[in-house]
């Protein structure tokens, strides 16, 4: 890539089941204004603004950022909307960076949001006649069966899920930005918690929220008058499959595999166990976590719960994942890749306050969508390229 | 009247045609012959229900029909036990992938007539249809699946399409 890039901005709203205080304008400017706050800049500073979000029926309201240009500063300026399914929030942090890789812009505003709370999230997932038996209830029933395929095929002891979601519900309580709070939650609490969609149970599942994520992303000679550390973007990668084809692996996908292949060979990353600090992973139910270590190549193929029961991914483990909460804490699903690359950026730009890892150098960001199809992920780092 | 309004609720419909195409046409007469027909991909040999007309892996067409059993496999399944809106089925229920005796990928598909605690991976059921003068073009053709007096198929045999 001809040009660096660095994250020189982060914003994020407070997530919540309902953010009835703000308008769908007023949600996405409040992530806005912090990220421009945090770049010492405003509106008039940004060159462009490339925003995501999942689709449209998640609010009820068709293109969407045709009414929100005004509130984020787009008037005379290319605006661009992203959609990439759940993993349009890192997809589109990646349009905006290869704005600024491209040498077309300086300074790059990005932003993804979900207000899941206007419409009804699973009505607008659950497949109907005539595409299908009507029978796959939302994402939820989607993903079920093909963790009980992963449990087949591992042989990962019942409780890996309840240990990820008791992980990343105890990070959360660090995080003043999470939607879910459980003070004092418990290993029994989410163990005994009822199945959802068997073997999901509730408390191993994500919320839907409302909420935005936000991110100034700079050319090198815009970084270099930023006031606080940037974030440089050492390597981007985005890759799709198909939903069906025979023969698909559906809890190892290919497209993930080679997303990650990619990234790596591009930032120089040989060993990601060791050379990554800190990982922020789509982990939408609590399985996913340790089907992504093996995607990933953390883990060898159907040894990834080890590390889960081992304790490498928690906050004092040699792999912290999702010291933020991740997904299972907040879920406004069109920001929720947005906020696993912001919050890798925050990690190495040491402002993940209570979360952070001490002297984290460099994160993974990763964010997935569709049925286990869309992969789109970044390496940030303290340290230019 | 300094209150702000919170909300308002618009409610919206999705009303919309759907032309299945040659490939889908096909699947769907079938059905309402009380047969399950699929399409072979030339490349890989792989047969697809239903068919979508070409091959997701070699994007080239299908053009062979294959008629499949309508027997087959659970490969996985969960069990749902809260309500969904837009899904009619009242929770709980046994939703599963079935690969049908001669498919080379799984159909989504429910599970009746068996305890819930009974349904396993590996699992040999066959489709119940509906009566033959209310069988239609429409996947409501098949009612459900219930389990077949069969031992179960051998993981090997199925973990390819998991």
């Amino acid at each position: 890539m001809a040009e660096r890039c660095a994250v020189i901005g982060v914003g994020q709203t407070k997530h919540d089941a309902k953010r009835i205080d703000v308008s769908m304008p007023g949600l996405v400017r409040e992530a806005a204004l912090r990220a421009l706050a945090d770049a010492g800049l405003g509106f008039a500073d940004i060159d462009a603004v490339v925003i995501g979000k999942a689709p449209d029926m998640f609010e009820g309201v068709m293109m969407p950022e045709l009414f929100l240009a005004d509130a984020l500063g787009c008037s005379g300026k290319p605006m661009l909307r992203v959609h990439t399914a759940g993993s349009v929030g890192g997809s589109t942090a990646i349009v905006a960076a290869s704005l600024v890789q491209a040498g077309v812009h300086d300074r790059v505003l990005t932003v993804a949001y979900e207000k899941q709370s206007e419409s009804n999230a699973m009505w607008a997932l659950t497949v109907r006649i005539p595409f299908q038996q009507a029978v796959v209830a939302g994402a939820g029933g989607y993903f079920a069966p093909l963790i009980r395929a992963y449990i087949r095929r591992s042989g990962a002891p019942d409780d890996t899920g309840v240990r990820t979601a008791l992980k990343d519900r105890t990070n959360a309580l660090a995080n003043p930005y999470a939607h879910l709070v459980f003070p004092g939650i418990t290993f029994e609490q989410v163990a005994s918690s009822p199945m959802l969609w068997d073997p999901i149970r509730y408390l191993e599942t994500c919320p839907s929220s409302d909420g935005a994520c936000a991110m100034v992303l700079a050319s090198e000679k815009a970084a270099a008058r930023a006031p606080g550390r940037p974030a440089w973007i050492h390597a981007t990668a985005m890759k799709s499959e198909p939903t069906m084809f025979a023969g698909r692996d559906q809890v190892n996908p290919r497209a993930g595999r080679d997303c990650a292949a990619e990234l790596y060979r591009k930032a120089g990353i040989t060993n990601p166990r060791r050379d990554f600090d800190v990982a922020e992973i789509y982990v939408p139910f609590s399985w996913f976590e340790a089907m992504w270590m093996e995607n990933l190549g953390f883990a060898a193929p159907n040894e990834g719960w080890k590390m889960v029961c081992e304790g490498a991914t928690a906050m004092d483990g040699d792999m912290p994942v999702n010291c933020s909460g991740g997904v299972l804490s907040s879920n406004p699903i069109g920001a929720s890749g947005m906020l696993r690359f912001a919050e890798a950026a925050l990690q190495v730009r040491g402002q993940a306050g209570e979360h952070q890892i001490d002297g984290a150098r460099r994160a993974l960001g990763h964010a997935y969508g569709g049925g286990s199809q869309f992969f789109s992920m970044w390496v940030v780092a303290s340290e230019r390229p | 009247m300094t209150e702000i309004v919170k909300s308002i609720t618009t409610p919206i419909r999705l009303e919309y045609v759907y032309r299945p195409g040659r490939a889908t046409s096909r699947f769907l007469r079938g059905l309402a012959e009380g047969r399950i027909l699929g399409q072979r991909c030339p490349v890989t040999g792989k047969v697809y229900v239903p068919p979508r007309g070409a091959s997701p892996t070699h994007g080239v067409p299908t053009e062979e029909e294959v008629e499949v059993r309508d027997t087959g496999t659970v490969t996985t399944f969960c069990i749902v036990r809260i309500p969904s809106e837009g899904l009619s089925i009242p929770p709980p229920f046994v939703a599963a992938h079935i690969l049908l005796d001669g498919a080379d990928i799984p159909f989504f598909a429910l599970i009746h007539e068996c305890p819930f605690d009974q349904v396993r991976m590996g699992m040999r059921v066959k489709a119940v249809w509906v009566s033959k003068e209310e069988l239609a073009p429409t996947f409501e053709s098949i009612r459900y699946f219930k389990p077949l007096d069969e031992p179960d198929a051998p993981f090997e045999s199925y973990r390819e399409h998991l």
